[in-house]
């Protein structure tokens, strides 16, 4: 047998008026580890979607071969049987059922027409096993975190076999722990003989774990690296994918910073339905004016928490401390209340908190601030048009127009409508929480640039981020937060990713007293 | 990843693929439905169809789900449902039946009584529904039965006669002893050129600013269908008798709540509310007030329709407005309301309940029995739903997506899928 798995050859896929993608070429070895990079919209997922059936052979021109033998899938059944198993980044499991009921959803563990629960929980454990979950087969998916929930994916796909396990961003919404554990067990199924293609967009991670990166760019097949023997870096790969030098990552910026506008104090919340539970501790921070503060922390340290609590209350119960802006204690009960006190809060998942993907770029960008566009209750149509059209223009949004359904861009420029629409709200204090997740190298320099522009105007941002090297580029200072407490600041000057990481993951009970000094 | 977003280059091709079928379509729909009555009727009965009569019955037998229809818009793009709306309308006519023949009250104040009613009943549904979040399929369905329970109790079990100018608001044509027929032509004719100097006005202001919505030939089509929807009506019901006054407060309703929904901070709120719950909490929306006011709304609108089904019987009845409900739901379907909320058009629901009116006074033409009446209702609103369900596939490009985007369940699902949802973080410790 060859010693390549899959073969594709000439893959072009057209969709009404646009071409997805042009002559793709792929070959991927067996029993390695590939990755596929590009930007937000070169093609990666509608490559894998072709691969794996989502598009039915004869919906796209072009061969694939897999396994030696030319594959012509006609649905993801196809596929599947066939061992091409594809994880997407939006994980398909049903909270409300057991972990071992998610691992045969659809392929239910029968004996005599009936489902047999032995059967089923006795595999489940051993597929468990093999994926490292050490939880109970039995176990409600909804109970566990995202980090188990893309494991029990990945035994879902090893129950049917699979040969070619395709990831799409399977560490997008995973903290760096959890990330490494997927990526040691991607490495285990490899030497398993199990070839894996992994989409992603940080980069490191593919540098660490791939043996070979396929580069996509405008639905076409830059090149195919050998991770180790081309001696590939970050650098190397961003320019193939942008196709272009990007100096830095983090665009030049000479901060003028002045007074500290904007405290808070003694913040605590509790969770919305378990009253008892602490979430956010005391918790006290300050933003000077054209400031870009940090706030960084493991998942579930509660820096969302206290964003949202602070952002009119919009999470948590039993809130107390105080907030001043210019001096003046602000008194928020509500968004609304909020906004009008100058504050925004650009939330970290914008799919389903941050826009209409339905509507279109007007009805989006003017949603916080339509007050500013109407009178006594009744709005100025004009006005949202030119307003919404001199955003897009502004934020460089590439939409055909104005009426273009942000459900329909990328990542990127839906990030950039999420950013006009509470920018348009004139706020003084800008919070982003985690404003390039998901989006591309070129999109995040963007991004980077706005916020740049944001501050030079006097305004204070403050930033949280899971990745360390972006709030490291892009901050003026960093808190960091560890299980609902500050542990400490540290200055641009003096941070580095090691005394974040320490912060991070200080055991707080104390440690968060003494180092607030 | 997308790949859509280059796909609408502007150009006349692709003008016509984003020309909004649905908005529009319903009005040819509307008129191809009408077109087969009249050949069936020419063939089978030798009769035409399309008469001024006809028409203008079609507008007198349907004007209270009609009303209903406007509200009940207005309560699916919010993302919820409202059973109530028979019931309520039943027991807002029985009182003002009551106000009006037993406590002898003038018809305004009757009217009024029975719309007053019908908010104070939306108070108390919104309540539940909105700041105490039980979903609106059972608040209103307790509701449907508690108001159908309190009809009878007022009425003893019987019928209460209505008389007088009461009566004349269901099926009258004269206001105040003043004949509106020539007032029905004038204003049609002033009200078609007004619409095509604003639509005028609105698209040269577009094109200076280079936001063009739709081509100029999608523009222009739209424009002459309109103009000629609006000046073919004022005729027809000219050669009648003219708009009967049922007609002309239809007209206002319709053009008062298409303003409100599409000019106002609050119908725009609706829409954002039942489009994204969440993301349009995060922006500052006060989705429970809005919600609350919704249903307020749907009980004001049914008070009104309890008047004019009251009104158009001569007299309340125990049993009055059974099924309109879902009658009424049914028009908001057909009109383009989207199944999770966020989408639908007042004008929308209008021609929804429009088509249910046309099919059920051309098959009762052409003799079809109520059993297969309803059997064909029921297959246009489905169909209906299926024309939504592919049009939105066509508009999204092609591919299906697999994962990620629901497929349909109702608004009151997805809302309870995003309540659920903690922020991300929190959910995943």
């Amino acid at each position: 047998m060859s010693e390549d798995i899959l073969r594709m050859r000439g893959i072009t896929k057209r969709f009404p008026g646009v071409l997805a993608l042009s002559g793709v070429d792929m070959r991927v070895k067996r029993a390695t580890i590939h990755a596929l990079v590009g930007e937000n919209g070169a093609g990666k997922s509608t490559l894998m979607k072709v691969l794996s059936g989502v598009y039915a052979h004869g919906d796209f021109e072009g061969e694939i071969e897999f396994e030696g033998r030319p594959a012509r899938f006609r649905n993801i059944r196809d596929s599947e049987s066939a061992g091409v198993v594809i994880i997407h980044q939006e994980l398909a499991l049903v909270g409300e059922l057991s972990i071992a009921e998610n691992i045969f959803l659809g392929n239910e563990q029968k004996s005599g027409g009936f489902i047999s629960w032995a059967k089923t929980n006795t595999e489940a454990s051993r597929l468990m096993k093999q994926v490292g979950l050490q939880d109970n087969p039995q176990t409600l998916v909804e109970k566990i975190g995202v980090g188990k929930q893309q494991l029990v994916e990945i035994a879902k796909a090893l129950s049917k076999n699979v040969k070619l396990l395709i990831l799409d961003e399977p560490t997008a919404a995973l903290n760096d722990t959890d990330s490494e554990n997927l990526l040691d067990l991607l490495r285990a199924l490899r030497d398993e003989g199990v070839t894996c293609i992994i989409i992603s967009h940080k980069l490191g991670e593919v540098l660490s774990v791939a043996d070979s990166i396929t580069v996509l760019r405008d639905g076409q097949t830059i090149e195919t690296l050998a991770t180790e023997a081309d001696g590939v870096t970050q650098d190397r790969l961003i320019k193939s994918m942008v196709g272009r030098d990007l100096e830095h990552l983090y665009p030049p910026h000479e901060p003028t910073i002045g007074e500290v506008f904007f405290e808070v104090k003694d913040w605590t919340v509790h969770h919305p339905d378990q009253r008892e539970r602490v979430i956010v501790n005391n918790a006290e921070i300050n933003v000077a004016r054209g400031e870009i503060v940090g706030l960084a922390g493991l998942m579930g340290a509660g820096r969302t928490e206290f964003a949202m609590s602070v952002f009119g209350r919009s999470w948590g119960s039993d809130i107390s401390g105080t907030v001043t802006l210019d001096g003046k204690r602000l008194r928020i009960r509500s968004v609304p209340e909020a906004i009008e006190a100058g504050l925004a809060y650009a939330t970290e998942d914008r799919k389903h908190y941050g826009l209409h993907l339905d509507y279109d770029l007007r009805e989006n960008f003017t949603l916080p601030g339509l007050s500013k566009l109407s009178k006594y209750g009744v709005v100025d149509q004009h006005g949202i048009n030119a307003v919404s059209e001199r955003l897009r223009t502004e934020f460089g949004v590439k939409a055909p127009s104005v009426y273009s359904l942000a459900g329909n861009l990328s990542g990127g420029n839906q990030q950039k409508i999420v950013l006009g629409k509470w920018v348009f709200t004139e706020p003084e204090l800008l919070i982003l929480d985690e404003p390039t997740r998901g989006i591309d190298v070129g999109a995040k320099y963007e991004i980077y640039e706005l916020i740049h522009k944001l501050v030079d105007q006097g305004k204070g941002v403050l930033m949280i981020s899971s990745e360390l090297p972006e709030l490291l580029g892009m901050c003026d200072r960093i808190y960091a937060m560890s299980a609902g407490h500050i542990t400490g600041q540290v200055d641009r000057a003096n941070a580095t990713q090691e005394e974040l990481m320490r912060l991070m993951t200080l055991e707080t009970a104390s440690g968060g007293e003494e180092l607030r000094q | 990843m997308s790949t859509v977003q280059t796909k609408s280059r502007p150009s006349l091709i692709s003008g016509l693929r984003n020309f909004n079928l649905r908005a529009y379509g319903m009005i040819i729909a509307l008129a191809l439905i009408m077109l087969l009555f009249q050949v069936l009727s020419v063939v089978v009965q030798n009769q035409d169809f399309i008469t001024p009569l006809n028409l203008t019955n079609v507008i007198l037998q349907n004007s209270y789900i009609l009303i209903l229809a406007i509200g009940m818009m207005l309560v699916i793009v919010n993302g919820h449902i409202d059973l109530s709306v028979g019931s309520v309308l039943a027991f807002c006519g029985a009182v003002s039946a009551i106000a009006l023949s037993d406590w002898g009250l003038p018809w305004y104040l009757a009217v009024l009584v029975a719309v007053a009613v019908g908010a104070l009943i939306g108070v108390w549904q919104g309540f539940w529904i909105a700041y105490v979040r039980i979903p609106a399929f059972i608040v209103t369905l307790a509701g449907m039965l508690i108001f159908r329970g309190l009809t009878i109790m007022v009425l003893d079990a019987e019928t209460l006669g209505t008389s007088g100018t009461y009566n004349q608001l269901a099926s009258g044509y004269q206001l105040f002893g003043y004949d509106l027929k020539l007032l029905t032509l004038v204003v049609g004719i002033a009200g078609a050129v007004l619409y095509a100097f604003f639509e005028a006005r609105s698209r040269s202001r577009q094109l200076k600013a280079g936001i063009a919505g739709s081509s100029q030939l999608a523009w222009i089509a739209k424009v002459v269908v309109v103009v000629a929807v609006i000046a073919g009506a004022a005729f027809v019901f000219y050669s009648h008798k003219g708009l009967p006054i049922i007609g002309w407060i239809l007209l206002a309703l319709v053009l008062l709540y298409s303003f409100i929904a599409n000019r106002t901070v609050f119908g725009r709120h609706v829409y954002a509310g039942g489009g994204n719950e969440k993301a349009a909490l995060l922006s500052g929306v006060k989705t429970k007030q809005t919600t609350f006011w919704v249903f307020v709304n749907m009980g004001a609108l049914a008070g009104l329709a309890g008047v004019i089904v009251t009104a158009r019987l001569q007299s309340a009845a125990p049993g009055a407005g059974e099924m309109f409900e879902l009658h009424a739901i049914a028009s908001s379907f057909i009109g383009g309301a989207s199944v999770t909320g966020g989408v639908g058009t007042i004008i929308g629901a209008v021609i929804g309940g429009l088509v249910m009116g046309v099919m059920n006074q051309g098959m009762s033409i052409l003799s079809v029995g109520q059993d297969m009446q309803s059997v064909i209702l029921g297959l246009v609103v489905l169909a209906a739903v299926l024309f939504d369900v592919w049009n939105k596939k066509r508009s999204s490009g092609g591919g299906l997506p697999l994962v990620g985007t629901t497929s349909g369940g109702s608004g009151e699902a997805k809302r309870k899928k995003d309540a659920e949802k903690a922020p991300a973080k929190a959910s995943a410790e």
